[in-house]
């Protein structure tokens, strides 16, 4: 048509046709570091899920008299330390999670699928991403725990703090699954309150005791966790209850993200 | 006679592959025909512009193109491959017209993060450089202009050396030196060899940078041709008068006058678009029994409105355009 269009390219082209074969990992590490590098200047979720849960513990957790009590195998702020590490890694995993709502409002997502990125390589790092800062939650909780009067068996008292930290991948399904769910670009305006009450009802917070709200928590999706967390501490059975609670709720995040994810990357 | 027939036919098969062969397109929201059967046939090499008026139908059938929407009907082949795997080879990329980004990333860590996806691609420097982003590389997305914005697209579109480049509007919102900028980038790769394909509501920027305009309107192909044809369309005049009877001998008479470039019949009138309307107008009077003769000028302007404009509903005026 012009002189333009049947001239042939000037240079060698700088990327052979062997080469065009799509990656295929289910992870990517610049796109894990970028992500990571992300995270941490991200101020508003380094309070939200670095700074609460530890205030958190110091305001409720550190009376005297807790810390010479003892639930079985730890005191009682070690009790409560426990606890509000999994709080804070349930809010550090649930705002990984739904960070995708606000790159999906930014038209990020759309513009991934004009590159050979997988949908699946995505949230992989997505998920990854969200229980690496659910760790470090959990684990700043633990440190400031350990300062502040938490004493026990140190290998229980791990035991704890590392299911917690498991645990939590419930709630990074939980927090994908509202990430797509939701259209807001501030998903987690929505979902901190949510958080919060739903610790509060699962006796995250504080303890149920019995009557109404004690069979209420029981639906509630920390109730679970929150009684598997402290069994090391206390020494105490897991209840049949709290498994189905955990894999009933995780069973409903996950087919729950994995439905909205499907809907998300399908061709319209 | 039509107006598309005054073109020649579109790059049809010629040798080797199609870099784009869109066949039969459909695609429908609701009630509204967003795309009403397109046909695009794009030779390796071209620059074209997909030119009409918004919701025309050209950012669904470049939504189609890349396999971010299925067509209802028709086929689309990029070199031969479906999108998806254009896409996944890094044969095909996209400026898209707006977001896209991440507003807390820098602009070096969005072309970084993007060549991280690709097995091979060129090099971060050189597409930024390409792209006229180099001195901003440290620059938050989110504090770029965005005629920034827009060539930092670019910037990520050029990474895989793509076959194909699509870019849907890319100088929307940007001001008069925003777009000259984008423009020079993109023409400089053009050079290249490249087949680009560009959506544009803007006739000039059509006219200045494509080799090739489709017009589109109502969801349908009604022009195609090289710039220069789609302009020597609209720079005639238009004579029309009435004439009832006019037969195919009349009407081939007519189009022997010099510088006539179609007759159509419209009811008792005739419609003639010529470069020399002194010259149909004598022929009308003197030799011909025509009366109440009519001669409008057609700018550029004009004829893109009439060709895409409600007014004239293509079905009935442009005959089987």
């Amino acid at each position: 048509m012009s002189t333009v269009s049947t001239s042939t390219r000037t240079s060698a082209p700088a990327v052979p046709d062997a080469s065009r074969a799509p990656r295929t990992g289910l992870v990517n590490l610049p796109f894990l570091a970028i992500e990571l590098r992300r995270l941490l200047r991200n101020r508003r979720t380094l309070i939200f899920t670095l700074i609460m849960p530890p205030a958190f513990f110091l305001i409720f957790g550190t009376a005297k008299e807790y810390k010479t009590t003892s639930v079985g195998h730890a005191n009682v702020t070690a009790w409560i330390m426990v606890s509000m590490a999994l709080y804070g890694a349930m809010l550090a995993t649930t705002g990984g999670g739904a960070s995708v709502s606000v790159e999906r409002a930014q038209g990020w997502t759309r513009q991934l699928r004009l590159t050979p990125l997988r949908p699946a390589t995505y949230v992989t790092t997505k998920v990854v991403v969200a229980m690496v800062l659910g760790l470090i939650s959990a684990l700043v909780v633990t440190a400031v725990g350990l300062a502040s009067g938490a004493d026990g068996e140190a290998g229980r008292i791990a035991l704890s703090v590392a299911l917690a930290w498991a645990g939590s991948a419930v709630f990074a399904a939980f927090g994908l699954f509202m990430g797509y769910l939701l259209p807001a670009e501030n998903v987690m305006q929505i979902l901190g309150p949510i958080l919060a009450l739903m610790a509060f009802a699962g006796g995250l917070f504080v303890p149920l005791g019995d009557g109404l709200f004690a069979d209420i928590a029981k639906v509630v999706p920390t109730y679970g966790l929150a009684e598997i967390v402290r069994a090391p501490l206390t020494g105490d059975g897991v209840s049949v209850w709290a498994v189905v609670n955990v894999v009933g709720w995780a069973a409903v995040f996950v087919s729950g993200a994995a439905w909205r994810f499907k809907r998300d990357t399908a061709r319209v | 006679m039509t107006f598309t027939e005054t073109l020649p036919t579109p790059a049809s098969a010629g040798s080797g592959p199609l870099a784009i062969d869109l066949r039969g397109l459909h695609k429908s929201f609701g009630t509204v025909r967003a795309v009403d059967g397109i046909d695009l046939a794009v030779r390796p090499g071209e620059v074209v512009a997909f030119l009409g008026p918004n919701g025309a139908g050209k950012t669904t059938t470049i939504d189609m193109l890349l396999g971010l929407a299925r067509p209802d009907a028709g086929t689309v082949a990029l070199h031969g491959m479906d999108p998806a795997r254009a896409i996944a080879e890094g044969r095909v990329s996209a400026v898209m017209q707006s977001g896209g980004l991440l507003k807390d990333l820098t602009v070096l860590e969005t072309v970084q993060l993007t060549a991280s996806f690709f097995r091979a691609t060129r090099s971060v420097a050189e597409v930024m450089e390409r792209a006229g982003i180099a001195d901003i590389g440290s620059r938050q997305v989110a504090k770029c202009s965005g005629g920034q914005q827009q060539r930092l697209r670019f910037a990520l579109a050029l990474l895989p050396d793509p076959d194909v480049l699509v870019l849907d509007e890319p100088t929307t919102g940007m001001d008069v030196e925003g777009r000259r900028d984008f423009w020079n980038a993109l023409r400089a790769d053009a050079a290249r060899g490249r087949t680009i394909l560009f959506a544009t509501h803007y006739l000039e920027e059509a006219d200045a940078y494509a080799d090739r305009i489709v017009l589109v309107s109502h969801g349908r192909v009604v022009a195609d041709g090289s710039a220069a044809q789609v302009k020597n369309l609209a720079s005639g005049r238009l004579v029309s008068a009435r004439l009832a009877g006019l037969d195919e001998r009349g009407a081939d008479a007519l189009r022997a006058l010099p510088g006539v470039q179609s007759v159509e019949l419209r009811g008792d009138r005739v419609l003639v678009r010529t470069q020399d309307s002194d010259g149909v107008a004598r022929h009308l009077l003197t030799t011909t029994a025509a009366s109440d003769v009519e001669i409008t000028a057609r700018g550029l302007e004009d004829a893109f409105l009439a060709l895409t404009g409600d007014a004239t509903r293509t079905d009935d005026t442009l005959g089987s355009l």
